[in-house]
């Protein structure tokens, strides 16, 4: 246990409870300062804003414009949108997040996903999406991360030299255009936005398939898993690092957190039974797709602990009602979190990556020309 | 006695052509949010209608390389003015987005978001530009002709409109020549249900477009005769949709130079209007006009003796608005006749300021330009960033409201619309065109 656990939160306009009652006003700007600035205060280290194009999960707004308007209002909370890969201009994409780096002065990460790609075509009929595979949709995710690698490190930090002498703004030779040229869509030209704070922003994926682990391990920096019990934990740990090595990653492992929806109550009975009452009014039980845990706050501390002992960087919790069990985390949870030395919140202002323990990310053209010159 | 119209002011953040001086002592970063953060503040205590960004989707190139000599580098429309959403309080926000390179069911719920987070502040400059240039960056490539441009433009903003005014309590089903969407959108009705649409072209289908569908018009033309032609002309056109006068406001682009006297106001100009116009950017300047290399002339000297050669190529990402033969014999024609060298000219050309003198003067001009009705007001434009429009809201803008045609407080929790002094929205409404109106 060498490091203090990272906790994150997924936000989302409702509880992650499909029986909870969605968020009063999800529209309105003062309901995510209370989400996300409370989340902050109580020393969460990031949120996941959850997206999608459909209804399902009730109404809601765009996940990356929620987080760049709270982006001003915060200062330590890493911001974690989800964008999605298929329907999206990939140029659109890269640009957009990068923007949320600028605003939130380095705290900016993608929570990058295929969405519910087929079932989305209809709204934009412009793609034979029906005919795309989950191979296809991961493919097409993979490229589009390879190209906003590329678009984000395609101005080198001083690209802008503002040169009096000879009447230039830019040095053109650290400016590298993308030319990505892939099986879905191509891209030519450089990033419109200049290199942000981070200049490689954290990429984190949801897995549940071994494709998707494999996705991962090959292109993100942050995976979210899922398991019902410390076993199915451990063997899943053991699958990351093995699909790791049969990828050859370089350089940092992944960020591993585990995904646990939270319900929390005064007794374990309270829990128990308020559960029940939401599985019954969802007709089905949540644990079908996630593990729960309701229980004191006492209960799932132990439980979070637990993770932490087996190796996990992080966990992501998901607050089964919305706001009441963020707001339970924030003042039961997480104390007890770090009274047991579990966690430890950010004080001061830092990047996401470094809130993660990534080194900086240096612009991979930078050191060509290093060598060239 | 008739009250006095009111002005109209757009304030527009500094962009990526050689208005904005980076040259200068105060210039700061084009991108760091602080820069914005500042931009905003000043323009809210100006009490300006809103913020503009403009938007251009792919660095520009002269003599197929990055042009270098010209500010470039900006944030993504909609995440920026989403965080602009969170520091400001009632100024509108608006933006440039193309039509062409985006999906209206994707475009129409960022819109929508944008209008919730900032309680009814959000606007679409709705621009059409297609081109190879630009669309090598993007699935859809630029592939559309001029002619449809505008058409697919009109249907794009008409599918959004079928979408926010369907919110979540109705599947939309449209099927048209350029977009089949079908489906639920995501996003409840917004506060301005519609966002205010803003336009910006400049053609008889850019104005006949306008028309229809736009509430603001961004124009290329300030001067007064010039402004009062455009005016008179598009707003000629609302009759025939059922629109009358107000419903559409015209702004145009308006640059300045505030001075103490009349003579340093002009002094004040002649410098900015060395800063805008570099040697180097004289010669890159004329050199789109004769489209091929003239680095070996000296910008001091006088215009090229070699005759143009037609490349609509030696410049990209920029939109072209003449024909450059004959341009290059107009320019020739009074560079001789005024004697003027290539960076004189250029200064000439480009460098003139829009509104120059003392902060009443500019007042006046700007009041009697809409009293008169040659415009509804303007986009002002600065030459620096952040600190651009500092002088204009210290010094102009307390000039406006002695005039009595200025604002002197912001409604309370005015949506854009209303702060614009547009009328309501028509219940349902997907085209502003009253039904039955003549095409
Ligand atoms: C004042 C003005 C501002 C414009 N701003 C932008 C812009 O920010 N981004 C863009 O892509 N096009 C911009 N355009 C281009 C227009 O969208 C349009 O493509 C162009 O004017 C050609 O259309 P037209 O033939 O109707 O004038 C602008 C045009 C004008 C006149």
């Amino acid at each position: 246990m060498s490091h203090h656990l990272l906790v994150a939160a997924a936000l989302a306009a409702g509880g992650r409870h499909p029986g909870s009652a969605p968020l009063a006003a999800p529209g309105s700007l003062r309901t995510w300062r209370g989400l996300i600035g409370g989340a902050e205060t109580a020393g969460i280290d990031l949120v996941t804003l959850d997206d999608s194009f459909l209804l399902r999960g009730g109404a809601h707004l765009d996940a990356l414009l929620i987080a760049s308007a709270i982006a001003p209002a915060t200062t330590r909370i890493g911001l974690v949108p989800a964008v999605m890969t298929a329907h999206t201009e990939p140029f659109h994409v890269a640009t957009g997040l990068q923007t949320l780096d600028h605003v939130s002065r380095g705290r900016a990460g993608w929570l990058v996903s295929t969405g519910d790609a087929r079932a989305e075509a209809p709204l934009f009929g412009r793609r034979d999406a029906l005919a795309l595979t989950d191979a296809d949709l991961l493919d097409e995710l993979e490229d589009a991360v390879v190209l906003s690698r590329l678009l984000w490190d395609s101005w080198e930090d001083d690209a802008v030299i503002r040169d009096v002498a000879t009447g230039r703004y830019l040095d053109r030779d650290r400016i590298h255009p993308a030319r990505f040229h892939g099986r879905f869509f191509s891209v030519e030209g450089a990033s419109i936005v200049p290199r942000s704070p981070q200049g490689q922003l954290p990429v984190a994926i949801e897995v549940r398939t071994p494709a998707e682990l494999e996705a991962a391990a090959r292109h993100a920096d942050v995976v979210f898993v899922s398991a019902q019990d410390v076993a199915g934990a451990l063997s899943i740990l053991r699958e990351i690092r093995d699909t790791e090595r049969r990828v050859a990653r370089v350089g940092e492992p992944l960020r591993v957190f585990t995904d646990l929806a939270v319900l929390l109550e005064d007794t374990a009975g309270a829990a128990t039974s308020a559960l029940e009452r939401l599985d019954e009014h969802a007709g089905a039980p949540l644990s079908a797709e996630i593990r729960v845990v309701a229980a004191t706050a006492d209960a799932v501390a132990q439980a979070i602990g637990s993770l932490h002992d087996l190796g996990y960087d992080g966990v992501r919790l998901h607050p089964a009602r919305l706001p009441d069990d963020l707001g339970r985390i924030e003042r039961d949870l997480l104390p007890l979190l770090a009274a047991a030395g579990h966690h430890q919140p950010a004080d001061a202002p830092t990047s996401l990556r470094s809130r993660l323990r990534l080194p900086r990310s240096e612009n991979r053209f930078s050191d060509s020309r290093g060598v060239l010159a | 006695m008739t009250a006095k119209r009111r002005i109209h002011l757009a304030a527009h953040i500094p962009g990526v052509n050689n208005t904005t001086v980076w040259s200068a002592p105060d210039a700061g970063s084009q991108i760091d949010f602080s820069s914005f953060e500042h931009f905003a503040a000043n323009a809210e205590r100006g009490l300006f209608d809103y913020l503009f960004l403009a938007e251009g989707l792919r660095l520009r190139e002269h003599k197929g390389r990055l042009h270098d000599l010209d500010v470039a580098g900006r944030p993504a429309t909609l995440s920026i003015l989403s965080a602009l959403a969170g520091i400001t309080r009632d100024i509108g926000l608006v933006g440039t987005l193309s039509a062409t390179f985006n999906e209206p069911f994707e475009l129409a719920k960022q819109l929508a978001s944008l209008d919730h987070l900032s309680g009814g502040r959000a606007g679409w400059n709705v621009v059409t530009s297609s081109d190879a240039f630009h669309g090598a960056n993007f699935r859809r490539g630029g592939f559309l002709d001029f002619a449809e441009r505008y058409e697919r433009a009109a249907e794009f903003v008409t599918v959004a409109k079928e979408l926010w005014n369907a919110g979540t309590d109705r599947p939309v089903s449209h099927h048209g020549k350029h977009f089949d969407v079908e489906g639920t959108f995501p996003v409840p009705v917004s506060p301005q249900r519609h966002p205010v649409v803003v336009q910006a072209g400049d053609s008889a289908d850019g104005r006949s477009f306008a028309a229809q569908h736009a509430e603001v018009i961004f124009s290329r033309h300030s001067e007064f005769g010039a402004a009062k032609a455009f005016y008179d002309d598009v707003k000629g056109r609302l009759a025939g949709w059922g629109r009358d006068e107000d419903s559409l406001k015209i702004l145009p682009a308006a640059t300045f130079v505030v001075g103490d006297s009349p003579r340093d106001a002009e002094e004040k100009a002649r410098e900015t209007a060395l800063a805008q116009v570099s040697p180097q950017t004289a010669i890159a300047f004329v050199e789109q006009i004769w489209g091929r290399d003239l680095s070996e002339y000296d910008p001091d000297g006088p215009l090229p003796d070699v005759e143009p050669v037609v490349d609509a190529t030696v410049t990209r990402g920029r939109v072209r608005h003449d024909d450059p033969a004959v341009t290059a014999r107009a320019w020739r024609e009074r560079a001789d006749a005024e004697g003027l060298s290539i960076r004189e000219l250029v200064i000439a050309l480009s460098g003139r300021h829009s509104l120059v003198g003392t902060a009443s003067q500019i007042a006046d001009e700007i009041d009697r330009a809409v009293q008169d009705r040659a415009t509804d007001g303007f986009v002002i434009v600065g030459a620096t960033n952040p600190h651009g429009l500092d002088e204009f809201v210290a010094r102009v803008v307390p000039e406006l409201q002695d005039r009595g045609s200025y604002r002197t407080a912001y409604d309370e929790g005015a949506i854009l619309r209303d702060t614009l002094d547009l009328p309501p929205l028509v219940e349902g409404a997907t085209s502003l065109a009253r039904d039955g109106a003549a095409v």
